[in-house]
């Protein structure tokens, strides 16, 4: 049994909809909605969902950059939720984050040798040469090269950016990294760089990812196991080749015949689910995607199916199976 | 005629006078629209509208071809120097077909389709060369009346993002109706029926009240299905959608996708589709045509471009693609990143990431080369002469 470095146990994150004059609270968005999970040490899990269903939420609440409403979360056995700023500021030394826009995550007016050595500064290392020398070392290691260091973000294309919030996720030698969207926002011979540049990273320092993506082609690519998120649940988890070749959940089915593929001899019956995702300030009663799904029950209108495991480390949340 | 009461009387009991005047007149309407059906090509009489192409109805295929561009050049002059962002393009689209315009940020393909609108901002931008023949009309010369006539009347646009691209102070029946009314002389009522009936169309439920909703109240793939009704709405000819599913979740993508496939079907509608996802590609296309810094890489079928690709670049494009049914450590990547189109350019555009370049590449530009019907690509490597004698010395002296 693998040891999990992370265990994620009945998370919530509630925002509050306020509105008059004094602000008052007049309902709320369950963005993240009871989810549960763990990741193991060295493998990457990778979190697929839609727009809106909570997967980045997930993503920040884990590492508290948004504040979690209720749930546990454990990392490396200790208890992150409870414990004070300061001593989670000094746990953020192993646990990292890359950010989707690498446009917007990279402050303008920094060189990229002060954008990745303030986390090495942050976390103790005062000496300027030994910094300079990391930064060298890491813009190295992610593809890029040691001149780099004394230029601006606008100076490099989308794909050296990402390289460069790589290097800044990288450079106190981080145990995870939550890696939210790092390649949606590149083209896709950019893309499929920056995808083995992570894989290389994690052989070579062991490291974990929490990789979350809406593309389900780069999660089946880059993951280990992948979970489902639908409109603040997670609706489906279970290892790569469990979630692609037999899924369970009729969202999941929905969302990977969804996929277009690109060989034209392989075009296959798709499943077309009517309508939108429901608003999470208002989800729907039950299931929360009963509206949509094409094998709806009566019982999925009332009861919230629970998320259980139904076949050895395959998860699902649905009547069907029960 | 005043509404005396003689008048009703005359009309449920018509004198014979007025019977024959109407007669004649419904015989003469009747003639007129039945002779308004007919177009006359090549000395032959064709029904408009009819299914059987002009092909097979003999002579040249010269309707067949809706959209013709001819060696477009669009050029923007920018402080730092001028940019050939559209270098050179040709592309064809026949009546019924949907062509995928492929490439990556920056190839162009998004300024090949502005151009077509002659919605190029100028100054920067400006056609410098080349035709846009629109059923034999030049539409890089025509007035900007005239492209008035013709935007949204015979060719409409879907443009990628559906908020910033409808008005967020009017409502959705609002926009609708503004285009209708500009190019047909209906009154509002009719208009407004129009409207109801497109979005009906286009799979909105309760169309109804959509119409007097602003864009906010509605969700990504409903914009989109907004947008599109707005573009159907006048029946035109040529549909230009540029990335019309990027910004929308796979789930939704779907359901546009096939949408625009039934209007594809239905009203024999041309599509021209920017795009960068070559799954969406397969999904909906005919033929597909691969940009890359402002050219034409490659030109062929869905089929022959994705199973059969030659150029260097489609080649590495299509293996740098995470596949869903299939299983490798690795993935391809093409080294290096996308140029910018430069007037100082010698030689090929994918030259310096290719791995087949050798020393005539970084020379000269290789023409397209045509490798039958329809199917061009742009490298040295189909020059039967000179071109791969050359690699072969290249290869061996590496």
């Amino acid at each position: 049994m693998p040891t999990p470095i992370l265990e994620v146990k009945k998370l919530k994150k509630y925002f509050d909809i306020t509105g008059g004059v004094l602000g008052k609270k007049l309902g709320e968005v369950k963005a993240v909605d009871d989810v549960s999970f763990s990741v193991n040490e060295g493998e990457i899990l990778g979190i697929v969902g839609e727009s809106g269903c909570g997967k980045s939420t997930t993503g920040k609440a884990l590492l508290r950059l948004i504040e979690p409403t209720d749930g546990e979360v454990f990392f490396e056995e200790q208890n992150i939720i409870n414990i004070s700023d300061e001593e989670m500021r000094k746990l953020r030394k192993d646990m990292q984050i890359i950010f989707q826009d690498p446009y917007a995550s990279l402050n303008p007016r920094h060189t990229v040798e002060k954008i990745i050595s303030e986390p090495l500064l942050t976390h103790g290392m005062k000496s300027k040469e030994e910094r300079q020398e990391r930064v060298k070392e890491l813009l190295e290691d992610v593809g890029l090269k040691a001149y780099h260091a004394s230029r601006y973000p606008h100076q490099f294309s989308g794909g050296q950016r990402q390289r460069i919030g790589i290097a800044r996720a990288l450079a106190n030698n981080p145990k995870l990294i939550v890696c939210d969207e790092p390649v949606s926002a590149l083209d896709v011979s950019v893309q499929s760089q920056i995808l083995n540049l992570m894989e290389k990273l994690r052989n070579k320092y062991n490291l974990t990812y929490l990789f979350i993506a809406h593309d389900l082609s780069v999660v089946k690519h880059i993951s280990d196991r992948v979970g489902v998120m639908y409109l603040g649940g997670m609706v489906e988890l279970t290892t790569k080749d469990q979630l692609y070749e037999d899924p369970k959940h009729p969202y999941t089915q929905a969302l990977l015949s969804a996929v277009p593929i690109t060989d034209p001899d392989e075009q296959q019956e798709r499943i077309i689910l009517e309508g939108d995702v429901p608003s999470p300030s208002n989800p729907p009663s039950g299931c929360p995607f009963h509206t949509r799904c094409p094998m709806a029950m009566d019982v999925c209108k009332e009861i919230k199916p629970e998320f259980k495991e139904v076949e050895d480390q395959h998860f699902v949340a649905c009547h069907l199976y029960e | 005629m005043r509404l005396t009461p003689t008048f009703f009387i005359q009309l449920f009991n018509p004198s014979p006078q007025i019977q024959v005047r109407k007669i004649s007149f419904v015989y003469f309407k009747n003639l007129l629209e039945y002779i308004h059906n007919f177009q006359y090509i090549n000395n032959h009489i064709v029904p408009k509208n009819s299914n059987i192409s002009l092909k097979k109805a003999g002579g040249v295929t010269l309707e067949d071809v809706v959209l013709e561009l001819n060696d477009l050049h669009t050029h923007f002059f920018t402080d730092s120097g001028e940019v050939p962002a559209v270098d050179g393009v040709s592309i064809k689209l026949h009546k019924g077909e949907v062509v995928g315009i492929v490439g990556e940020s920056g190839c162009g393909k998004s300024v090949t389709s502005l151009s077509v609108m002659q919605l190029i901002p100028k100054p920067p931008g400006k056609i410098v060369g080349g035709e846009i023949l629109y059923k034999g009309e030049n539409l890089a010369e025509a007035s900007e009346k005239r492209m008035r006539k013709i935007r949204g009347n015979s060719i409409a646009m879907i443009f990628q993002e559906p908020m910033t691209s409808l008005d967020p102070l009017f409502t959705i029946g609002n926009q609708l109706i503004e285009g209708i009314r500009l190019h047909e002389k209906i009154n509002k009522k009719e208009a407004n029926e129009r409207a109801i009936q497109m979005l009906h169309q286009v799979g909105i439920p309760r169309a109804k009240e959509v119409i007097d909703e602003y864009p906010h109240q509605l969700s990504g793939g409903m914009r989109q299905r907004v947008m599109i009704a707005m573009a159907m709405a006048l029946n035109p000819e040529v549909l230009i959608a540029d990335e019309p599913t990027t910004a929308l979740d796979v789930t939704i993508q779907a359901q546009i996708l096939d949408l625009m496939k039934n209007l594809n079907k239905e009203n024999d509608t041309s599509i021209m589709l920017i795009t960068h996802d070559l799954g969406v590609v397969s999904e909906i296309c005919d033929r597909v045509v691969v940009m890359y810094s402002g050219q034409v890489v490659e030109e062929g079928t869905v089929r022959e471009i994705i199973k059969d690709p030659q150029h260097p670049y489609t080649k590495g494009l299509i293996r740098s693609l995470p596949k869903l049914n299939e299983r490798e450590q690795k993935l391809y990547s093409i080294p290096g990143t996308v140029m910018k189109p430069s007037m100082e350019q010698v030689g090929c555009r994918f030259a310096s990431r290719c791995e087949f370049a050798f020393d005539r590449c970084f020379k000269a530009n290789p023409e397209l080369y045509s490798l039958g019907e329809d199917r061009k690509s742009r490298c040295f490597l189909h020059d039967e002469e000179k071109g791969v004698e050359e690699f072969a010395n290249a290869d061996l002296r590496s």
